[in-house]
């Protein structure tokens, strides 16, 4: 007689994705950070009268103290308060930029997907055709001909990013344009402009929005980049890249703090901008729960 | 299959050509309506005292006052031939130029991103095998936060801790002092730049790898293969995984922009002898005839990778539809 005993099986990981955690584990979290950046680079401005080109070579390139969390720069300026500037500035561009990506990939998505025919499958083309360009060789080339300004900046990177929104456009403004509702309006002899402007668009908006949004932490690591490359914001603006930058010299002589700060900053904004936007996504459109960004 | 690939491959060509004519041509639209004018810049602060015959003569020379496209069509005939004109910033032909630095970069992204597809792999598998673990947070977690890091500003902190503070690596250029380039030396150079472009590319592939693998767990040849009692580790390298990677290839292309992005930036940072050098200084230097050569360039790299991973894809899953 054998003797047959049962084992349980010992527990194995190989098993699919879990129910995706609450919401709330993300979005407090994001909220919160977001919301302090927020504040911060909105008040602190306002109240602290900060000449942050002021300079004091008696204090120059000091280490994190108390009186100077971050430290200072090579000119003796404080590293954080200086952050919070470039903060301002680069988020500003990348809000800037974003919109009028979104604004210019709108238009040709909208009109792509509701005119149709050889008009849509030209413009798709094109679309095609930018997006094999690397976004920041084509933003180097436009900021190389506008010369380096804070506009050559924000047309570069609008000029480089419209083609996400442009691709969500369309194809909603396909799927939209096969619903009964919109039958019924061009039944009802609403013209094309009509049809376009008051029942396609609306409908587009939040996923617009949502597109513009996640577009804002791409929009500022392209200005931080261009910055970084010595092509972006004038020198003396205070941006991240600008900042990171400078901060180049110092860090050969063991100023590591002047680049810590702007890019810990950076990072966490970015973070907390995608974690807000994911939950975000995740109720507009619960099939794609699964995508890859936070 | 053969012939299809065939077909896909001269479909995708009949599409790369038109695009590389568009960007192209669109670049030189751009070049001429922006304010610069070569001959100007050509002579500087020396057009003061250059005789109007001189200009006049450089101009009809150049060509300058001709219509665009007859300046364009030019510019593609002696393209075509091999010819890209002059660098003006570097003083001198943009193929030389080109050609000089080319091999520095490839190099560098062809082992940057072999390793960037190595841990995208390990680590990707690693932590869709602890799915929930700490590992898998401290795989996940990072790879958000390097995300959203710029990858200027890691290479700095790697250049900072070691280069600077360990000395365990040299932080910049190919060879150190005067001494000759050698293998040995470029090795050990490499070491920094590559591997800030591995970490740097890596976070994409890793989630992206964890997500499908966790996706195929509940394939039934996945669940097939557990129930026969096949250990974890076989299902996971021999089942699960194989089938996962096929989406992975096609990305591959995909990825390439960042990847060229990534280097001019790395490049930047690591003072590597490649084009990023040579791109900021066009670039600042209004040099169209160099900066047009490298987008167009580099536009056609990322065609042509696209077209690998799609060839690649239909090798090896032959059910794809070809002809989509």
């Amino acid at each position: 007689m054998t003797d047959l005993t049962w084992r349980p099986v010992p527990r194995s990981r190989l098993t699919a994705a879990g129910p995706p955690r609450s919401p709330r584990w993300r979005l407090l979290p994001s909220a919160t950070v977001l919301a302090i950046v927020a504040l911060t680079v909105l008040v602190v401005p306002l109240v602290v009268d900060l000449n942050q080109q002021y300079v004091d070579l008696a204090i120059a390139n000091q280490p994190p103290s108390a009186a100077h969390l971050f430290g200072t720069d090579e000119l003796g300026r404080d590293v954080l308060l200086r952050c919070v500037y470039a903060l301002r500035v680069s988020l500003t561009v990348g809000i800037v930029a974003a919109v009028i990506s979104a604004v210019v990939g709108t238009a040709v998505g909208a009109l792509a997907g509701s005119i149709g025919g050889w008009f849509d499958r030209i413009l798709m083309r094109l679309v095609d055709a930018v997006a094999s360009v690397p976004h920041l060789l084509l933003g180097i080339v436009i900021v190389a001909i506008l010369r380096p300004s804070l506009t050559a900046v924000i047309i570069s990177i609008a000029l480089t990013h419209w083609l996400t929104s442009a691709r969500i456009v369309r194809s909603e403004v396909l799927s939209l344009r096969a619903r009964p509702f919109i039958d019924a309006a061009i039944v009802g002899g609403a013209s094309r402009t009509r049809v376009l402007t008051r029942h396609l668009l609306p409908n587009v908006a939040p996923q617009v929005l949502l597109a513009t949004t996640l577009m804002v932490p791409h929009a500022v690591w392209h200005e931080t980049a261009l910055s970084f490359l010595g092509l972006g914001l004038p020198p003396h603006a205070a941006s991240v890249g600008n900042m990171i930058n400078d901060a180049q010299r110092s860090l050969l002589i063991g100023g590591w703090w002047m680049s810590l700060a702007p890019g810990l900053l950076l990072i966490i904004t970015t973070l907390a901008v995608s974690g807000v936007s994911g939950v975000w996504r995740d109720r507009l459109n619960p099939k794609r729960r699964t995508e890859l960004t936070w | 299959m053969i012939r299809s690939i065939g077909r896909l491959t001269l479909r995708r060509l009949a599409f790369a050509v038109p695009v590389l004519l568009v960007v192209s041509f669109a670049l030189f639209v751009l070049a001429k309506a922006s304010p610069f004018d070569p001959v100007e810049r050509y002579f500087g602060v020396r057009i003061i005292g250059a005789s109007p015959e001189r200009v006049a003569q450089l101009r009809a020379n150049w060509g300058v006052d001709e219509p665009v496209v007859a300046q364009y069509w030019a510019w593609l005939r002696h393209a075509v031939a091999g010819d890209l004109g002059d660098s003006l910033s570097l003083q001198q032909p943009v193929s030389a130029v080109i050609g000089d630095r080319l091999g520095w970069t490839v190099l560098l992204v062809s082992v940057g991103f072999t390793l960037a597809l190595l841990l995208g792999l390990v680590l990707g598998t690693l932590a869709a095998w602890r799915q929930g673990s700490w590992l898998d947070r401290l795989i996940t977690g990072g790879c958000y936060a390097l995300e959203a890091a710029p990858v200027f500003w890691v290479g700095l902190a790697v250049l900072y801790v070691f280069a600077l503070q360990l000395r365990w690596l040299p932080g910049g250029g190919v060879t150190t002092g005067s001494e000759p380039v050698s293998v040995g030396g470029v090795a050990v150079h490499m070491v920094l730049p590559v591997a800030v472009l591995a970490i740097s590319q890596a976070p994409w592939f890793v989630l992206f790898v964890r997500q499908n693998l966790l996706e195929s767990f509940t394939q039934d040849h996945v669940i097939g293969a557990r129930a026969r009692g096949l250990p974890d580790h076989l299902v996971v390298s021999g089942h699960a995984l194989r089938t996962s990677l096929l989406p992975f290839l096609t990305l591959l292309g995909a990825r390439l922009p960042e990847l060229i992005t990534g280097a001019l930036l790395v490049e930047t940072v690591f003072s590597w002898p490649g084009i990023a050098r040579a791109t900021v200084e066009a670039a600042l230097n209004v040099d169209f005839a160099l900066l047009g050569a490298l987008t167009v360039m580099a536009t056609g790299v990322v065609l042509l990778g696209n077209l690998l991973a799609d060839v690649l894809y239909a090798l090896a899953d032959p059910r794809v539809a070809l002809d989509g």
